[in-house]
This record gives structure tokens, C-alpha cells and sequence, in this order.
């Protein structure tokens, strides 16, 4: 991959935004010298960015995420250090962005300084296994209500359809179709389909841009 | 493509209500059930129902009491200590017999507690939930793939016996996510001649209410709703045994708690330990009998639980003193961990010694 001064990670909650954004980290590390991952997610107090903070610490990557992520305060709150993303020139950031049109709202904050530096991607991860994002007319309603939501435009999308442990070669092959019709409707790249490792090599040959994710451990 | 979808326990729940035919929610946010309510929020207006946020979990189950006034399958959902707010309207609603479904996504308490996992409403939900001589059914899933087709089968309880159906899923159940396969039979609602749909001048009132003048009267509803209870406790028992038949020791738990104790299990029978599992899945009515089936061929049972021992209660009543019965558990939000399960049972399989 290559990498902006900023990547977003957006899209329907349970689409494995978080799962990408930290592979996405570890990815960039490898590449530049100062990344931070940072948490933004005001939606869901549970499955968060800094489940991987062991992860994170042993690659010299910064876990900027609320203070009260993880903990029992369940309160949509942002962390103070997330204005270093658009403020310090140096780092590269990757933003775990909550899930739909109202997680969105939290990275609203960052979007003028986003557009002013003009070094971002914003990715829309899709799966079309979840219930509301089965067929192109509903990934685009959840895909507009972000963009309205936090006034950025998206610059890719991301093919991550999964059912869990239980995916199959087929499930990944027939959800391509879905995704190259969106990703052309809203004239937009399609970046890479996102399969765990081990179907990564049965998919390798039959699908253009697959890319290898390792799983995050929850809970 | 899969005819499975990957879904939030919270979202299975939402999608089989639609699917049972429930068009009417009411309900307030709390964490961990408020996928629910959002699920709720943007299906219900594209298919011609209605979601409405009430203005407290009080509001909310009197609007459920509204709308089941109606013959209509209508729900709530909310998290433990949105419960209690509820408590009075469940009374309402079994006084009234009306039928609901209400969801509880179990939280750590007592008081505000915290938002991770628990199960320490049991008490509350199968000794009847609020005041007055009353029971609802209680159903507890134990996967993503129950929670939706429990929610249709209680839907089709509640009608059945005029009662609230109570699903009694655990934060862990709510959050996590699994493959669903949503294509189930759903049994037409039965007629209603009960309900408040207008006379057009054919028939008299149909009046719903929980207020009794006369105490001799009360007490009559009082009866027959327990001779209905006693129908119920014949016939709609679920739950499930795993590796029983030639077990030595029986551990028991539901929802989240059996998944961990199968894993324990299955780490117990590799070291040669006959362990089975009975998994209640309905906790009101409780599976007495299988208990009782049990009670004089194992050394003991193992109560599995993320409270401070609640279901454990009717275990023992169900054991009758015939083995002993401990307690394996964690509570406030901690889930036991499989390794402290196999202790247990190597345990009592060895005859209380370590």
C-alpha cells in the first residue's frame, strides 16, 4: 500500500474497519518512521482500536484513542491528541472513524485542517454479508450519510466481505461483483478485497488486489 | 452469494422481530442493547413501522402495553437497570394479559453497574420482575443464530399464552457477531378476540385492564393465570444436553456461560473426564425434570454462572439434595474463563478434592 499523511477508515459498523486500520498501521510502519493509529470511534465502547495496544507498543506506534476507551465511562468522548493527526507535520496517522453516519460527525472536527493539507484517503470498507450494506443502493446510503455526515469526500473503497470464521473462497468471490458495481457507480477505485490469511492463498490468481489481513483478537 | 448474513446478537434480535411481524417498537438507549434501537431506527421506516424513542424506559413499556392493547406483536429492549425502570409495565402487562416481547442485554450490576457482560438479572426475570403474583417466559440464547430464532419463537409464546416473553441475552451475546441464517418459518399470529380494535357495533367492549374491585375476582384471574402457567411448564420446557449420556459430573449453565463451559467440557473429556452440560434455554419455565433425571447419576453439578449464583437456586431445588451442587463463577462484568470451569470439574470429579 501506499500511504498518505492521512488515512481514514470508514464505513458501516461491523464492516472491520478496525481490523484493516491496524493492519494498515503496522503496514505503514514499515514505511515511515513516526505512526500513530487513532481511535475516533464516539459509537461503540466495545471492540476498540486499543484492544491491540500490546501490538502497538511492541511496533513503536502511538495508540492515540480516548482515555476511556475500554472502561465501564460510556460516554462518546474524543481523544485530546487526536489534533496531532492533522498538526504534526511529521506523522503519519492512520483514523479508526466510528461506524456510520454519526461516527462520522467525530471526524468533522479534523476536516478543514484534512482538506487544507490535501494529503488524505478516505476509505469506504464494505461487506456485503452485513444486513444493511447487501446491494449497491444500500452501501450507498450508509457511503452518502458519511460523506454529508463529516463533509469529506471518499477517495476509495475497500471490499472486506466476510462471515467471520465461517467465510469461504465463494462467499469473497461472489461479493466482487457488488463491489466493482459500487466502486463504479460512485467512480471511485477500488482499492483491494480484504481476506484473513489462510484464504488468501486459495483467493491469490483469482482476484485482482487481494490483500492479507491478519485477525485482531476480540475480547 | 451466502444465504447467511454476519450480525450483532443486537441486530439478529431486531431483524427476526420484523421478520415475526413486529412492527411497533418502543424503547431508550442503554448500553449494551442500543444496536437494537438502531437497527430499529433506520429499518422501521422503510418498511411502513414504527420506532419511536420514548422519552424514558417508564414511557416505553406503557407504549408496548398500548400497542399489545391492540392485538399487534409490539416489543422493547433495554439493559438491566432499564429493566427495573420497566417493572411496573411488565406487571401491567401480565395483569392485562397482553403479550410482548421485551429483551434484556444483561450489564454488570447492581445500580449502574457497568457495561460489560453479566447475568445477574436471572432472579429478576424468572421470579416474575416486578410486583404482584406474576410470570413471563424467559428465553435465553446462546448464540447469534438464537437470538434471532428465539425472538420469533417467543413472539409466537407470547401470543400463544397471552404472557411477556422475556429474552434474557448477556452484553457478550449482543456484541459479538456471527453468520445467520435469517430464512425461518415464521407461524401465522393467531386470531385475537380479545383485543381492542373497535366494536363496530357487533360485539361488546373488550375492555383491558389490570385493576380488580372486587378482591374475590382478582383472585380468580390470579388462579386461572396460574393453571395457564402450569400448561406452560408441561409444555414448552427447552434445553439442550450436551455429552450427557455417560457424564459423571453435569455442569449447567446458559447463555454466554455455556459456550465457555463447552469449551471446558470438550478440554475435560481429552483429559478423560465424563462431564456433560445441560443447558436450560428456557429459564422460566425452569427444565426441573432433567434434573431431576440426572440427580442420582452423577457425582455432582457444576452451576456456571456470571452472577454471584442466581440460577444455582433452582438447580438445587430441581437437584433436591440427591448431589451437591457448587457454584463456578465470575460477576460485575468478568465472564469465567474456560480453564477456571475445567477446575472446577476436576474438582468435583474427584469428590470435592483438588
Amino acid at each position: 500500500m501506499k500511504f498518505k499523511k492521512i488515512t481514514i477508515l470508514s464505513g458501516h459498523y461491523g464492516s472491520g474497519k478496525t481490523n484493516i486500520a491496524v493492519n494498515f498501521a503496522l503496514e505503514l510502519k514499515k514505511q515511515v518512521e513516526r505512526v500513530a493509529i487513532a481511535d475516533i470511534d464516539i459509537v461503540n465502547p466495545y471492540f476498540r482500536t486499543k484492544d491491540s495496544e500490546e501490538l502497538f507498543k511492541e511496533n513503536g506506534i502511538r495508540l492515540i484513542c480516548s482515555p476511556y476507551a475500554n472502561s465501564n465511562v460510556d460516554i462518546p468522548a474524543l481523544p485530546q491528541e487526536m489534533y496531532s493527526v492533522v498538526d504534526d507535520d511529521t506523522l503519519y496517522s492512520i483514523l479508526d472513524v466510528g461506524g456510520d453516519e454519526r461516527g462520522a460527525l467525530a471526524l468533522g472536527r479534523l476536516v478543514p485542517k484534512i482538506k487544507e493539507l490535501n494529503n488524505y484517503d478516505m476509505y469506504c470498507v464494505v461487506n456485503v454479508f452485513r444486513p444493511l450494506t447487501r446491494d449497491v443502493e444500500s452501501i450507498y446510503q450508509v457511503f452518502s450519510e458519511i460523506e454529508n455526515a463529516c463533509k469529506l469526500k471518499f477517495t476509495g473503497i475497500i471490499n472486506n466481505s466476510n462471515l467471520g470464521l465461517e467465510t469461504t473462497e465463494e462467499d469473497v468471490l461472489s461479493s466482487m461483483e457488488i463491489v466493482k458495481e459500487f466502486s463504479k457507480k460512485v467512480n471511485l477505485p477500488f482499492v483491494f478485497t480484504a481476506v484473513s490469511e489462510t484464504l488468501y492463498d486459495k483467493l491469490k490468481g483469482k482476484i485482482e488486489n487481494l490483500y492479507p489481513l491478519t485477525m485482531q483478537k476480540k475480547l | 452469494m451466502a444465504n447467511k448474513v454476519l450480525m450483532k446478537g443486537n441486530e439478529a434480535i431486531a431483524e427476526a422481530a420484523i421478520i415475526a411481524g413486529c412492527r411497533h417498537y418502543f424503547g431508550y438507549p442503554i448500553t449494551p442493547q442500543t444496536e437494537i434501537a438502531a437497527y430499529m431506527s433506520k429499518k422501521m421506516p422503510k418498511i411502513g413501522g414504527t420506532f419511536l424513542q420514548a422519552e424514558s424506559e417508564v414511557a416505553a413499556i406503557n407504549m408496548v402495553y398500548g400497542v399489545a392493547s391492540t392485538g399487534l406483536r409490539v416489543m422493547t429492549s433495554s439493559s438491566s437497570p432499564g429493566i427495573s425502570l420497566k417493572g411496573e409495565g411488565l406487571s401491567y402487562l401480565a395483569g392485562a394479559d397482553l403479550p410482548a416481547l421485551v429483551v434484556n442485554v444483561q450489564r454488570g450490576g447492581p445500580g449502574l453497574g457497568g457495561i460489560q457482560p453479566s447475568q445477574s438479572d436471572y432472579f429478576q426475570a424468572t421470579k416474575g420482575g416486578a410486583h404482584g403474583d406474576f410470570h413471563m417466559l424467559v428465553i435465553a440464547p446462546a448464540s447469534v443464530q438464537e437470538m434471532a430464532e428465539l425472538t420469533v419463537k417467543g413472539f409466537e409464546l407470547a401470543d400463544k399464552y397471552r404472557m411477556t416473553t422475556m429474552i434474557l441475552a448477556d452484553g457478550t451475546l449482543g456484541q459479538m457477531m456471527e453468520p445467520v441464517s435469517l430464512d425461518f418459518d415464521v407461524k401465522p399470529m393467531p386470531e385475537k378476540p380479545w383485543a381492542a380494535t373497535g366494536t363496530k357495533m357487533q360485539r361488546k367492549h373488550n375492555i383491558i385492564n389490570s385493576l380488580y374491585l372486587k378482591p374475590e375476582e382478582l383472585e380468580r384471574t390470579n388462579f386461572e393465570r396460574f393453571e395457564r402457567y402450569k400448561t406452560i411448564e408441561e409444555n414448552e420446557v427447552m434445553y439442550e444436553e450436551y455429552l450427557m449420556e455417560d457424564a459423571e459430573v453435569c455442569v449447567t449453565a446458559f447463555g454466554i456461560a455455556s459456550r465457555v463451559a463447552k469449551n471446558a467440557i470438550d478440554e475435560a473429556r481429552k483429559q478423560g473426564v465424563k462431564v456433560g452440560l445441560i443447558r436450560p434455554i428456557t429459564l422460566w419455565p425452569f427444565p426441573t425434570k432433567v434434573f431431576e433425571k440426572y440427580a442420582d447419576k452423577v457425582k455432582g453439578f457444576i452451576s456456571v454462572e456470571l452472577s454471584m449464583g442466581q440460577m444455582i437456586e433452582d438447580v438445587r431445588l430441581a437437584v433436591n439434595g440427591k448431589a451437591p451442587v457448587t457454584l463456578c463463577n465470575r460477576s460485575g462484568g468478568m465472564i469465567p474463563s474456560p480453564e477456571q470451569v475445567l477446575e472446577s470439574i476436576l474438582k468435583v470429579n474427584n469428590g470435592g478434592n483438588k
